[in-house]
């Protein structure tokens, strides 16, 4: 089961949190302190066992600005996991074409889309990334068709859109 | 703040503007800006329009997920948002339910409704937001109101939705076990179909219900094997990999089967997740499997020649696992595992530390030993910690097995010390006087190597090492009788630089200085009575002191002692720590040459520099420091006065004061000299309390008393190693107790008494001893290796542990090493596979009596393999019939009791398998097909089923094969 999806950017500001088990803010806050540090040409595990507790383990990935973490248990597979997090990555960029650290900050609510396209629960439920896409750009229109109930965008910068 | 302007009402920011916001703050007004963010959020987020709620929860829901901003007190407004008719209403509502519901959220059971509409609505992308909330906060009573919507999901036309659902059981097993009864039947027709979505997160529900209670699920073994050899999908092999490993243990023929089809996917894919996965099933569960260990081994052997730094670590890590059972694999590899100890990557350092460890063995221990330590000298301080808390675990596995020259291992124990890095001050203080304890050959060396460590005040003002120097300090007060120049320790003990040390401590210096001074003393009276010993009134006072010494066992040092007096110089004050020369240089003689440089002079200059350091450290604020300085200043004052006296000394033979100083040294002296040896962890347990002893009541009344007040950490030495299970426990205040109380011929008396007593409780004392005279120089300097290049000396390493297996010609016996009786410190590591043989026959013995029959017979039928749909049908049936079992047999079991048990209550199902012992051997040929669902079910049936005999069929005394 996956414990923890965190993307976090070089200097330890999180971009991406999601907790499938409950934790408490401090805590979660605590988790991303700690994990955060790491040397480039490393092997991409860090001991976890200390701050998640027993049977946890942690693997990331480096892209660019941004390192893409997932905790997970023994039922997962470390090399597999690795592979999950390059499909999240590669379906974050065909998603936003190019993605950059940019892209992560101002679309939080789709971030969070295409993670729950991917993992369900803790669980890996889709791997294919024409598939996940598929699934956001529906509920995207859904979205952008339940808003346009309200004609006048009451935010600012719903205003400015227009 | 001013109430709302016409702008805030009119407007609202959203969560773009927010996120804007935030950036463009500097870290000082970033708090500022929050906190009126969360002000408006809060005003918002009461608006009755659905949307501005929403945006409000949403921005809410944003700033707790990156900035940890508590949202506990919005969960009714979620609760609000998901009720709203508009799609990206409920999606912001879910995602905040999701992301700060908890099962003691107040509000949760108030979705229960809005989730059961959800997931019935038509809209797929709405049922899914539903089932996403209920996977991650389904509590009891969510999971117990929406099983029935779940199960009707799960048959669900759209895929995307039946697999959702599927992976909402999970949750629903997990917080409300009845939904098995429900939903299990349909789980395991998913199973059906080899490439699916829908397998591949049933797999993964299994993965995770496996993990659990792997039991339950052995009748599923042939799904599984069906996907494990079908299936192309890696995700989906990897978690059918992950439940075997679960399943194997319980069912030894499984392993049989399962070779073959993971060593073919082991060869042909090429996907290294499911290749190390496939490596990771075999080496831990088909260990007796040789060709598959064989190529799991070469495929190991091909992720160490990786160049990708994951690969090579979870190859060492494979081999580690390996190695215990296995050890050629470590073996074969070894160059490999010794250049990783110089890699850059920590995990890898670390994996291949352990594997370095696993190959150490009596013969190249050493060495390995040697570059180690080098090597830590030169690694950074975790590493460096690492090397030398592997180091310490493995030489003190089993009562120091693999340690043959503990003068050496000693020494090695010093050098650790002096690591700049070192932190380890814990554990070699724990060694440090273990090995004092059981180890009396050693006792020289070890007492060498205390002097070093006390002598060397750079040492004090490294608090890590501060615990080590306090079992220093002990080896010295102990074991001074070895010591070359007991006064050097003392100034060493009294040294000025030990007001650096933390009190607990202090009080073990005091002590041992306290000691150390016994025996001067002790040994100058000695000393003098040989000189003296024509005048008869001293004569029957020797005696005295001879027939105490026999009394506790010290005859021979006794006779040392006499034969060694030689009063040859005389006039050597402490100033000069050079010690006399004892010819060979070797300290492992008992040098008890020097004590007659132990002059009136320098007994009286030792008395002087001890008040002197002392008398500050009976005024201490610690209590212990204060009372031990107090009691050891009290005994200077008694002997002081006959030695500050010269014209009472010159005529000294009948002076009364000598006469009761000296007896009192005698005494002190003999408690001192009481062997401590080690005393298991259970011995205080296995003194029986005294019936009338009532310890419980005043303890109570004591913590009334003094609750606020903390208590110092006591002044004892607990030596509780993890690594045997064992420990020796004695206290510093006992020995004070001992020799402050009374010090009278009752010291050594109560104590010859006591270890008549409880003779159990005490090492046999040891007859023989074996002298250790020549023991090469541990640690020789000419021998130790240009520490410049390591890799040259890992290299070494690697030739020096290919000729591991063949033992050196060991000079000498290794010393007796004390251990306690009773098995108390069984080996672990014959400890660990008698225990896993235990459960290993258990399983066995429970599956051949108990589920094996069932799960055999429901496989007995070839053609019955996957039709889980008749299965279905017959369990249906089935749960008629049962019920009807009970109305016709309502003395067999209570049919309430029945429905509280469900399938993932191990305990009870063990009970009934073994129940069902003798009912099995007769099942009806028709139920067979039933049974395997009925497994999962409810076992319980099972019985009254058997024990209807309607058509006996005896059961075939050899079990079908499972997986035919």
């Amino acid at each position: 089961m996956i414990k923890s999806v965190l993307v976090i950017n070089t200097q330890g500001k999180p971009r991406l949190t999601k907790f499938y088990d409950i934790l408490t803010v401090e805590k979660q806050q605590e988790l991303l302190r700690s994990v955060f540090r790491r040397a480039d040409n490393v092997s991409n595990f860090v001991e976890a066992e200390s701050i998640f507790g027993p049977d946890s383990r942690l693997v990331y990935k480096h892209y660019a600005t941004l390192y893409f973490v997932i905790v997970f248990d023994s039922s997962e597979n470390e090399l597999a996991m690795l592979d999950l997090i390059q499909v999240f990555v590669e379906t974050l960029d065909k998603c936003f074409r190019n993605v950059s650290e940019l892209d992560m900050v101002f679309n939080y609510s789709k971030l969070h889309n295409i993670l729950d396209g991917i993992i369900f629960g803790g669980q890996v439920m889709e791997t294919s990334s024409a598939e996940i896409i598929r699934a956001v750009e529906e509920i995207s229109k859904l979205e952008a068709a339940s808003n346009s109930i309200s004609l006048v965008p009451k935010t600012v910068s719903g205003w400015r859109s227009r | 703040m001013a109430s709302p302007s016409l702008m805030d009402t009119l407007f609202q920011r959203g969560l773009d503007d927010i996120i804007k916001g935030v950036r463009h703050q500097q870290s000082s007004t970033e708090s500022i800006f929050m906190s009126r963010v969360i002000e408006e959020i809060r005003r918002e987020i009461k608006s009755t329009d659905l949307q501005t709620k929403s945006t409000a929860l949403q921005k809410l829901t944003y700033l707790n997920s990156i900035h940890f901003i508590d949202m506990s007190w919005a969960s009714f407004h979620a609760i609000e948002c998901i009720s709203s008719p508009a799609f990206s209403h409920k999606k912001i509502g879910y995602l905040a339910i999701s992301q700060s519901f908890s099962e003691s959220t107040p509000v949760i059971l108030l979705i229960s409704n809005q989730l059961r509409k959800d997931l019935k609505s038509g809209n797929e992308f709405e049922v899914s937001l539903a089932l996403d909330c209920l996977s991650r906060i389904g509590t009891v009573d969510l999971c117990r109101d929406l099983a029935s919507e779940v199960f009707i999901l799960m048959s669900s036309s759209k895929v995307f939705i039946r697999k959702k659902a599927i992976g909402v059981v999970l949750r629903l097993f997990e917080k409300y076990p009845d939904a098995v009864r429900v939903c299990f039947k349909k789980l395991v027709e998913s199973l059906e179909g080899s490439d699916s979505p829908i397998v591949s997160a049933v797999v993964g529900v299994f993965c995770e219900l496996s993990a659990k209670d792997p039991r339950s699920y052995l009748p599923l073994a042939p799904e599984f094997y069906r996907i494990l050899v079908d299936s192309k999908n890696n995700w989906v092999l990897i978690k059918v990999l992950k439940i075997f490993v679960k399943l194997a243990p319980l069912e030894p023929r499984l392993a049989k089967r399962l070779v073959e089809p993971i060593c073919d996917h082991m060869r042909k894919t090429g996907a290294k997740s499911l290749v190390f996965e496939c490596i990771r099933t075999v080496v831990t569960s088909f260990t007796e499997y040789e060709s598959a260990m064989k190529l799991a081994a070469e495929k190991i052997r091909e992720f160490l020649m990786e160049d990708d730094p994951n690969l090579k670590y979870l190859g060492l890590h494979a081999i580690s696992i390996m190695a215990p059972k296995h050890l050629w694999a470590v073996l074969e590899n070894k160059d490999v595992v010794i250049q990783s100890l110089s890699d850059e990557d920590p995990n890898i350092k670390l994996e291949s530390l352990r594997l370095v460890m696993a190959m150490a063995s009596e013969s190249n221990l050493m060495e390995t030993c040697r570059v180690l330590v080098n090597y830590a000298l030169k690694s950074d301080p975790d590493f460096c910690n690492e090397i030398l808390g592997s180091i310490l675990s493995t030489c003190c596995q089993n009562v120091y097995e693999v340690i043959i020259d503990f003068d050496w291992y000693v020494s090695l124990l010093g050098e650790m010390s002096r690591i700049p890095n070192c932190k380890k001050g814990e554990e070699i203080e724990n060694q440090l006087i273990d090995i004092g304890m059981r180890v009396k050959d050693v006792r020289p060396e070890l007492v060498r190597i205390a002097r070093d460590l006390l002598i060397d005040p750079a040492l004090l003002g490294n608090p890590f090492l501060h615990r080590l120097l306090s079992a220093a300090a002990w080896v010295c007060g102990e074991y001074v009788e070895f010591s070359r120049n007991p006064v050097e320790l003392m100034e060493a003990l009294l040294q000025p630089r030990t007001s650096l040390l933390p009190s607990s401590i202090r009080t073990v210096y005091v002590q041992s200085a306290f000691k150390i001074l016994i025996f001067c003393i002790h040994s100058y009276f000695l000393q003098k009575e040989d000189m003296t010993s024509e005048v008869s009134d001293l004569a029957s006072k020797r005696e005295c002191s001879e027939s105490s010494d026999l009394a506790t066992g010290k005859a021979l040092v006794q006779s040392d002692q006499d034969e060694g007096f030689n009063p040859r110089e005389s006039n050597q004050s402490y100033e000069y720590p050079s010690v006399v020369d004892t010819g060979d240089g070797q300290s492992s003689t008992p040098t008890f040459m020097e004590k007659k440089s132990l002059m009136h002079e320098s007994i009286v200059n030792l008395l002087n520099l001890m008040e002197l350091v002392l008398s500050p450290l009976s005024s201490s604020l610690d209590v212990e420091i204060q009372e031990r300085a107090c009691n050891v200043l009290g005994f200077i004052e008694l002997v002081q006065q006959e030695f500050s006296n010269p014209l009472i000394r010159k005529e000294a033979n009948l002076d009364r004061e000598e006469v009761i100083a000296s007896r009192v040294v005698e005494w002190v002296h003999d408690g001192f000299s009481e062997e401590l040896g080690p005393v298991s962890v259970t011995a205080q347990d296995r003194v029986p309390i005294p019936d009338e002893l009532v310890l419980k009541e005043n303890l109570t009344d004591l913590e009334a008393i003094c609750g606020g007040v903390e208590l110092p950490a006591p002044g004892s030495f607990s030596l509780t190693s993890p690594y045997y299970g064992e420990s020796a426990v004695f206290s510093v205040s006992n020995l004070q107790a001992e020799e402050d109380s009374e010090p009278s011929t009752e010291s050594t008396s109560l104590l010859t008494e006591h270890r008549k007593r409880h003779e159990l409780y005490y090492l046999p004392s040891e007859k023989n001893k074996i002298p250790a005279n020549d023991y090469p120089p541990a640690n020789d300097p000419s021998s130790s290796i240009n520490t410049n290049d390591a890799t040259e000396d890992l290299v070494k390493l690697a030739d020096q542990s290919l000729v591991s297996k063949r033992k050196p010609n060991h000079a000498k016996p290794r010393p007796v090493v004390v251990k306690l009786e009773e098995g108390e410190a069984a080996p672990v590591v014959s400890k660990k596979p008698e225990l896993k043989d235990d459960l290993l026959s258990g399983a066995i013995h429970d599956i051949l009596l108990g589920n094996e029959a069932k799960a055999a017979s429901s496989q007995s039928n070839p053609s019955d393999k996957s039709s889980s749909k008749r299965k279905g049908k017959a369990k249906h049936v089935d749960l008629l019939d049962s019920n009807l079992a009970v109305g016709e047999q309502p003395n067999h079991e209570n049919p309430s009791s029945r429905r509280s048990k469900h399938r993932g209550d191990g305990k009870q199902k063990s009970k009934k398998s073994k129940g069902k012992k003798n009912g099995d051997g007769r099942e009806d040929d028709g139920e067979k097909e039933s049974q395997k669902i009925r497994d999962h079910h409810g076992r319980h049936k099972s019985r009254q089923r058997a024990d209807a005999p309607i058509n006996v069929v005896p059961q075939t005394p050899d079990i079908p094969d499972y997986l035919l």
